[in-house]
């Protein structure tokens, strides 16, 4: 068994996503980082698309036609879902940041996690039956 | 049953126990132990370390949670192992797996280096012992004729709040939850620098509320609740340096 790595150090950010032993304020935290770190990269691949509009317009139209594939819907879908997550956990970080409510923050991640489920439903509704 | 009090028929648990000497590859060894349920984790690594292993290395002192010595991970979670019974972490036939703590240098086995710990505490002026008139709460406390009365501070320094920290583990400067909440207790007004100090990248500003600390800490000093204060006091005292700078 090699040696486990102890030391504080920036090589350690991958437990950040490690909920063994953690806590429901750890989970919290480690959606929080994923969903930033998806809404990067889709920040990212947005810019691209509207890269797509230097090209031209048939070439932007081309891809648009591409986004209806039932795979890109749901990558989208994933977007939302990341969005309401990150947006209502802000809110949560924000209000315990003001001392608000902080023995409550628990309660609060349920909370946000069912408002995140029923609008990652609507939105799911809504995107695969336009 | 009734979880407060067991039958003290033994129970046979399993303890995985880690190892690392220096230079020495890191490897666990499992010993069975017949126990008491009721009895603490601590109870059964002395077991183990008086009748199967005397090279194992481990901390503890006062036995009652006051020393702060023997914090160690049980199946993966910050405990201070003396006021752990076993029961509470395991059924009889189970297996008990103890870690040393995360993100401080292990020394050997059981033991790890909690200098950094410490000297930030005494950099923000944690003390030990508060006079009772300067409890947070405000109850109101009559003066002693010698002086005044005095209690010991909760936060034990047993470092349990630095090892469950998610950030703790990324950022080696940061002052991490005990040491801000030492900060809170010893005020900002009260010691030159200390804003500087903690209202800093590496301060109050780079927690980011996983609230494992106020989840782990067995002397209920609620860190995550203290640094979200000292950021209240920050703030304010920045709006204060304004105006003094203005005159």
């Amino acid at each position: 068994m090699s040696t486990p790595s102890n030391q504080p150090s920036s090589k350690n950010w991958y437990k950040w996503f490690d909920p063994r032993g953690k806590d429901l304020g750890s989970y919290a935290f480690i959606l929080n980082r994923i969903t930033a770190l998806g809404l990067t990269f889709y920040l990212f691949l947005h810019l691209i698309v509207l890269g797509q509009l230097a090209i031209g317009p048939e070439a932007y139209d081309n891809f648009m036609a591409m986004l209806h594939n039932p795979i890109f819907v749901f990558g989208e879908l994933l977007v939302v879902i990341a969005g309401i997550y990150h947006g209502l956990n802000g809110l949560r970080v924000a209000l315990t940041s003001f001392g608000i409510a902080i023995p409550y923050q628990k309660q609060i991640f349920i909370g946000l996690l069912v408002l995140t489920v029923l609008g990652s439903l609507y939105f799911a509704v809504r995107m695969f039956t336009a | 049953m009734d979880m407060n009090h067991h039958n003290n028929s033994g129970w046979s648990v399993s303890f995985r126990v880690f190892r690392q000497k220096t230079g020495k590859d890191a490897h666990y060894d499992t010993v069975k132990l017949e126990v008491d349920p009721d009895e603490y984790v601590i109870d059964a690594i002395e077991r183990i370390w008086a009748y199967h292993d005397r090279s194992l290395s481990f901390a503890h002192a006062c036995h009652h949670s006051t020393c702060g010595a023997c914090g160690m991970r049980v199946n993966g979670v910050e405990k201070l192992t003396c006021i752990t019974p076993i029961h509470t972490i395991a059924r009889n036939g189970g297996i008990v797996q103890v870690d040393p703590l995360r993100n401080f240098p292990i020394i050997t086995d059981l033991v790890v280096d909690m200098g950094a710990l410490y000297r930030r505490m005494a950099q923000v002026g944690h003390r030990p012992v508060v006079p009772l008139a300067e409890e947070p709460a405000g109850m109101p406390v009559r003066k002693s004729n010698n002086g005044e009365y005095t209690r010991l501070s909760d936060c034990i320094e047993c470092g349990l709040c630095i090892s469950a920290c998610p950030v703790a583990a990324s950022t080696p400067d940061y002052l991490g939850p005990a040491v801000l909440a030492g900060a809170l207790q010893h005020g900002i007004k009260r010691q030159p620098g200390l804003l500087k100090l903690v209202d800093s990248e590496d301060g109050v500003w780079r927690c980011h509320s996983a609230f494992e600390c106020t989840e782990v800490c067995p002397s209920y000093v609620e860190p995550g609740t203290k640094i979200m204060q000292l950021r209240r006091n920050v703030v304010s005292e920045r709006f204060a340096n304004l105006f003094r700078s203005n005159r």
